[in-house]
């Protein structure tokens, strides 16, 4: 179970079991709606801003434990940071993602999120864990685009 | 008789290798793809090795000999069918066979027979694989006609209560699956077929589930045309067959356009070759054909009858092993009355996604998602299914390891 517990690490069944920001917010900036094809994950993701500042993020979905418990992690992240910093973050997971499982985290900028590092030695799950990260992506250029 | 897989998987090199840090595999990812016994390997790999030359082409001793396997493996094909040589056409695919047909339907000239316009529907069904949904789907965008489709009953069979409202006068195509690849439903499709001729629609049959795994006559089955992809059938992948009752095909207008589907040409027109020459454009994929041939000539070695009863008691036992787990969903029918050994579940509190990761872990491949019929699983109501899907090769031991892992993963995940 060794390889197995380096992905399903105890913060990402926490996380699916009890997911944080889950229930949409009657009030956003920018709704998206994000689906992984291959599986039929789904996600929707509401976000509102405070200028460049991430004031409000919601969300609901249905999809396995990584895509749920990595928009989860991502919520809670991002909620009040600004959207240089946010994209700072982001551009960092998506290359712990693409690392293969030889990729460094940096737990300062990560936080929680370096425990789906070992998603990255599972190809055909990455796109999972970045269902939520790339829904949020999409979210903060619609919303400022309004802004 | 029944099967000795024992010695039916010494047949298949893949089982020698370890999965995962040392497991032995345990392959029940048989609706995606079959393994490949060695004498198919060795077929593919002796083509090129002996006899690799274009088919139909050259003045040579080597193209003469691959074109000889390339027409006997049609001969082998047809025989497996019970068809005609001629009635045999060779792609790359079902997937494209499903999309030869749409494109040659969009192709024919008002008056033809398969002239398809706005007064026209065509009927497929809710349990379709997309390949056989979104060829119709847009064929229909395309013509103006009007899509419509069976449902399915709670049991996981074809809805067929309403069949008069849906098969018509107006009625062009009926485009159908012989086995459902996500619920293993096999349907009886003798009453769509007869009403379906009745007013004068083509029935085109999506095989994919059901020839490699039970004897398919095509003259008894009486269709018009029916498709299946070599690689479930334990041939090489990029290869399928589309067969076509040969009045039909041959009046057929081509898809793709190129060298060997011509009759003349000159540099304002063409005029075309007879089926099925008409339908392979360009040099053929002759070792995967040759490697086709030879899967065939295996399974017809074994028995189709003979894998359909094995498959059917292994259908059975994974079907009592599941009832005994709490909390598992079956989808699809409970009884192994036309039923193919493709069992799909849901577990409450793990997604499928998970429950496969887990079970690859132990070495066990299923598949997990919407198997491409995105449509059906959301007409069930489950975002994702896992589905176990079984073959000659598999036995009680595979279906033990997966009952086995199952019951893990729930302890694994706390449920």
């Amino acid at each position: 179970m060794m390889q197995l517990d380096n992905l399903y690490q105890e913060v990402i069944l926490d996380h699916y079991k009890h997911p944080e920001n889950k229930g949409l917010a009657d009030a956003f900036d920018a709704q998206v709606h994000h689906i992984n094809p291959s599986c039929g994950d789904e996600i929707t993701l509401n976000l509102s801003l405070e200028g460049t500042k991430v004031k409000g993020i919601s969300w609901d979905g249905v999809g396995c434990s990584i895509s749920q418990a990595s928009v989860s992690i991502m919520s809670g992240l991002m909620l009040g940071k600004d959207l240089m910093i946010a994209q700072e973050i982001l551009d960092n997971f998506v290359s712990l993602m693409q690392s293969k499982g030889v990729g460094q985290p940096d737990e300062n900028v990560l936080e929680d999120a370096v425990a789906l590092a070992g998603v990255s030695q599972y190809p055909a799950r990455i796109k999972c864990a970045l269902l939520g990260w790339m829904a949020f992506k999409d979210a903060s250029v619609q919303a400022q685009k309004k802004n | 008789m029944a099967l000795n897989v024992t010695e039916i998987r010494k047949d298949f090199p893949i089982f020698l290798r370890k999965i995962r840090d040392g497991k032995r595999l345990v392959y029940l990812d048989n609706g995606a793809t079959s393994q490949k016994p060695q004498v198919v390997i060795d077929a593919e790999i002796d083509f090129y090795r002996l006899n690799n030359a274009a088919a139909h082409r050259g003045a040579h001793q080597l193209a003469e000999e691959a074109t000889e396997l390339f027409e006997s493996a049609r001969q082998s094909v047809a025989e497996f069918l019970g068809a005609k040589a001629e009635e045999i056409v060779f792609t790359k695919g079902a997937t494209e066979s499903l999309n030869l047909l749409a494109y040659s339907f969009s192709n024919a000239e008002p008056g033809s027979r398969f002239f398809i316009g706005p007064e026209h529907t065509i009927v497929v069904s809710e349990m379709e694989h997309h390949a056989n949904l979104i060829p119709w789907q847009q064929l229909a965008k395309r013509s103006g006609a009007e899509l419509k489709w069976f449902g399915i009953t709670p049991d996981g069979r074809i809805d067929l209560s309403n069949i008069e409202d849906l098969i018509t006068d107006k009625t062009k195509i009926v485009a159908i699956t012989q086995q459902s690849n996500v619920l293993g439903t096999i349907n009886n499709l003798d009453l769509i077929i007869s009403k379906a001729h009745a007013v004068g629609a083509i029935v085109i049959v999506d095989a994919c589930q059901s020839v490699p795994h039970l004897a398919v006559d095509v003259r008894k089955l009486g269709a018009d045309f029916l498709t299946f992809s070599g690689h479930k059938a334990l041939g090489p992948t990029g290869v399928g067959v589309l067969w076509g009752s040969y009045d039909l095909l041959n009046e057929l207008p081509p898809f793709l356009f190129g060298g060997s589907m011509i009759e003349n040409v000159t540099m304002t027109d063409a005029t075309w070759a007879e089926a099925p020459k008409r339908f392979e454009a360009g040099v053929p994929n002759m070792a995967q054909v040759v490697g086709l041939a030879a899967a065939l000539k295996y399974l017809q070695g074994i028995g189709m009858d003979e894998i359909h009863e094995h498959e059917k008691k292994l259908t059975q036992y994974l079907l009592d092993g599941l009832a005994k787990i709490e909390d598992i969903s079956i989808v699809g029918p409970l009884d192994i009355s036309l039923r193919g050994a493709t069992v799909s579940f849901t577990v409450d509190g793990i997604h499928p996604h998970d429950l496969g990761q887990f079970l690859d872990n132990a070495g066990i491949a299923v598949r997990t998602g919407h198997h491409c019929a995105w449509p059906l699983t959301r007409a069930l109501g489950v975002p994702a299914t896992t589905r176990a899907s079984m073959y000659l090769y598999n036995d009680e031991s595979d279906l033990d390891a997966l009952i086995r892992g199952i019951i893990d993963a729930k302890k694994y995940f706390g449920q």
